[in-house]
């Protein structure tokens, strides 16, 4: 059950700080999850962003889809970045140089930018406890360069540096868990969202900015031209991730997990796997791997949910 | 309004190349890329706005009589409206040429 | 009443910082640059300096967290050497091109493999296209003077670009040298605060960091080398304003002793001081030879360089990096070009000595000397000559 008592659509603020005009493809489920993210991230923010589809979809020189302060340097220091931006900020507010705001620091960037380039960037500013918020938008693999595998590629996917053929069954690794190793470093707010779920991802979004030290919002980001699907089945292949319990939506605050959708029996996997073309040449006996993980996996982590 | 680029001299540029027009990529059609668009049948609309918060551009605006439609300007025609809207209000037709 | 200390260059650096009263230090470490970063550490936790220090994860953190530092508008400083350099190489670009005004001091060490802790000048010369104002430095006075200067000329509305100062890793970093402090009161007028125009604020919103298909990338770059090479304008009035301010002159080329000398001898960093009580000898000795010093190093100072060997016959580089596979001296194969087109110039030779650190004496500048007086007169079959490598070096 969606949880409408914090947001309905007419509380959203309507107006966009990620304005249209921007050259995301059509039906792009991570153009969609930054609009809604920006709306829960307000007017008063900076963002960091790394390269990959979102920066360069909004910012062909001269023009700029953002109405919010923002920056792109280079792939792999997003987090950095936007450690260098918290201080500069709080340090400029301490000697008076500017006035005294709640500034929320955003870093923003793609599996590729997170999990793997942009990893060690991302660990040495969540240890720093700098006070920013890390979206990683994840379409499951380096789509702006053409489908190129990332470790956040699900296993069994087809992408042009694990395509599938005579030896070799596509991605041949899990999915890195990137929530996991955030809450590793023991930062007071982890969440996974999906803007298939907008109020939900909205709400997660607004809590960590709110959240004093570092957050980290992971987010689904459905891909039609990475994961070859229709464009207009972007929300509901969103909602199928869910509901397969391939994508649990889940809080970690101070350590303690906590399930935010659970449902009394998960679809199987083959309701979103077969929807995709990435992954259609897996055989039966895959498809079970996949099916048997992804149970284990959301089984134990509503073990872990259910803790005290 | 931003020229094109192609009629940018080197002096026109910011420092750094930096844009202080913020959000004047709005001025670029998109809707010269859809194959598909949607069509309405408002007597259907509950004005719940989710077309509004699914839309990927965020093209969606409200018209007087309060109900959703897409901006043709900014409209890729993914569907995703028509396929979420739940009164089946929006159906996708072929764009003419 | 301006006090003169003796003081670890290194850490004579931290208070050139303190005093220019930086916002924001990111580092990490790395010798032969860790007492810079060190003292700066110490002065932040005793309220000294009153920054954010961020202690990054490598270098390459260290450059993109001044990157961020510096387009919120807070004024920045990293350090670093070799490894370092080499790691952060992309951002440099970025920053220049972004033109954030980071203030960055350069324990100049060799590079890899074999690993070399030592000074020499390969790191600084593979960042040379980097678009970066680069100054070099001969001894403390001269680092702590600069790094003052670097701020005031990096923030200068005409300027915005990073600036690197470069010192000798050991060879100057680790020396304890006599350094004149300016008080306080006069480098803050010297020094006030010079808002970033662009910062990164909800009042203003801007986009930085567009990317630039084919038909708008060249005159993106474009604008990029006019304002480098502008910003001569401004370090040049910077010095002078420096000069005025605290009676120490800096140009960019400097010329010892080179009046009437039709020998002369170029070099760049804390070597050059060695090379001056060689020059004192050989003069004493009746014979004309004199000692050019580049201390401007980008934007290259083509005119001030050309004057400093008019009348000149015969022109000695002494080059501390090697280009491998190439003209050899880095230094070397810029000056050369920048005379080319002259119609009279100096026979120009090139060596390329002490490479990792290894000294190079007084006798071994004399030797160079007379070894390149006697190539520009014979010609060699070499582009270069190294010197002082054992089975190369004919006399060794």
């Amino acid at each position: 059950m969606q949880n409408y008592n914090v947001y309905v659509p007419r509380l959203v603020p309507k107006k966009d700080t990620f304005v249209p005009g921007h050259r995301a493809c059509i039906g792009c489920g991570e153009a969609l999850a930054v609009r809604l993210a920006c709306k829960a991230l307000g007017s008063n923010v900076v963002i960091a962003n790394a390269t990959g589809c979102m920066e360069i979809v909004s910012s062909p020189l001269p023009t700029t889809s953002w109405k919010v302060p923002w920056i792109h340097t280079l792939f792999e220091n997003t987090a950095a970045v936007a450690s260098g931006i918290e201080s500069g900020l709080k340090m400029l507010m301490k000697k008076g140089r500017i006035a005294r705001e709640d500034i929320k620091v955003v870093a923003m960037a793609g599996d590729g930018g997170t999990s793997d380039i942009g990893l060690q960037a991302l660990s040495g500013a969540m240890e720093r406890g700098h006070n920013f918020l890390y979206i990683c938008f994840d379409n499951e693999a380096y789509m702006n360069t053409g489908i190129q595998r990332s470790s956040a590629t699900p296993f069994g996917a087809a992408t042009t540096t694990s395509p599938a053929g005579k030896q070799s069954i596509g991605q041949m690794s899990w999915k890195k868990n990137m929530p996991a190793i955030a809450a590793a470093h023991n930062i007071p707010y982890v969440a996974t969202a999906c803007p298939s779920y907008p109020f939900d991802m909205m709400e997660k979004v607004k809590k960590g900015i709110d959240t004093p030290g570092p957050a980290y919002v992971h987010i689904l980001s459905v891909c039609p031209t990475g994961w070859r699907c229709p464009t207009d089945l972007t929300v509901r292949m969103g909602r199928l991730a869910v509901e397969t319990g391939i994508f649990p939506l889940y809080e970690v605050e101070n350590g303690k997990y906590k399930l935010n959708f659970d449902f009394p029996e998960l679809r199987p996997v083959t309701d979103y796997l077969k929807l995709q073309g990435r992954f259609r040449h897996l055989s039966d006996d895959l498809l079970a791997k996949i099916q048997k993980r992804v149970t284990a996996d959301y089984a134990a982590l509503k073990e872990k949910a259910s803790d005290d | 309004m931003t020229k094109p680029e192609g009629e940018y001299t080197w002096k026109d540029l910011e420092v750094g190349a930096i844009v202080t027009e913020p959000g004047n990529a709005a001025q670029y059609k998109t809707g010269d890329w859809r194959s598909q668009k949607p069509t309405y049948d408002f007597a259907k609309c509950i004005k719940c706005g989710l077309c509004q918060i699914y839309c990927p551009e965020g093209c969606v605006v409200q018209n007087d009589e309060g109900c959703f439609e897409a901006d043709m300007f900014y409209c890729k025609g993914c569907g995703i409206c028509a396929r979420e809207c739940p009164t089946r209000v929006i159906t996708m037709v072929e764009e003419e040429e | 009443m301006v006090k003169k200390v003796g003081i670890e260059v290194s850490v004579a650096i931290g208070e050139a910082v303190r005093l220019a009263n930086a916002d924001v230090v990111a580092a990490y470490p790395i010798t032969p640059q860790t007492h810079i970063v060190e003292h700066l550490a110490e002065l932040v936790a005793d309220g000294d300096l009153d920054a954010a220090y961020i202690p990054v994860e490598s270098e390459h953190s260290a450059m993109s967290a001044c990157l961020g530092s510096a387009a919120a508008g807070a004024r920045t400083f990293t350090a670093t050497a070799g490894q370092g350099l080499e790691l952060m190489h992309e951002v440099l670009y970025v920053a220049s091109s972004m033109r954030l005004p980071v203030v960055m001091a350069v324990a100049n060490r060799a590079l890899s493999s074999p690993l070399s802790v030592w000074g020499d000048h390969s790191d600084v010369m593979a960042v040379r296209d980097t678009g970066w104002i680069q100054i070099f430095t001969e001894n403390g006075q001269e680092v702590v003077d600069n790094v003052l200067c670097a701020f005031k000329i990096a923030e200068d509305r005409k300027v915005l670009l990073p600036v690197m100062i470069h010192l000798d890793g050991f060879h100057l970093s680790h020396v304890i040298e006599p350094i004149v402090f300016p008080e306080q009161e006069a480098v803050d007028k010297f020094l006030p605060i010079n808002n970033f125009p662009f910062a990164l604020h909800p009042a203003k919103p801007v986009t930085m960091g567009d990317f630039a298909p084919p038909i708008i990338y060249p005159e993106a770059k474009w604008a990029q080398e006019v304002n480098l090479r502008a910003s001569k304008e401004v370090i040049l009035r910077t010095w002078q304003e420096f000069g005025q301010a605290f009676g120490r002159h800096y140009s960019p080329v400097e010329s010892y002793k080179t009046e009437g000398a039709r020998v002369l001898l170029l070099t760049m960093g804390s070597f050059s001081e060695t090379a001056m009580t060689v020059i004192d000898k050989l003069q004493g000795e009746g014979r004309k030879v004199g000692l050019v010093r580049l201390r401007l190093w980008r934007p290259f100072p083509f005119e001030e360089l050309r004057q400093a060997v008019k009348g000149a016959e015969t022109l000695i580089v002494v080059d501390r990096a090697l280009s491998f596979g190439g003209p050899g001296g880095p230094v070397c194969s810029e000056v050369r070009s920048a005379l080319y087109g002259q119609d009279k110039k100096p026979k120009v030779v090139s060596f390329v000595a002490g490479l990792g650190g290894r000294d190079i004496t007084p006798a071994g500048f004399e030797t160079i000397i007379n070894r390149g007086i006697a190539i520009a007169q014979k010609g060699s079959a070499n582009e270069f000559e190294i010197f002082g490598v054992r089975g190369a070096d004919a006399e060794l």
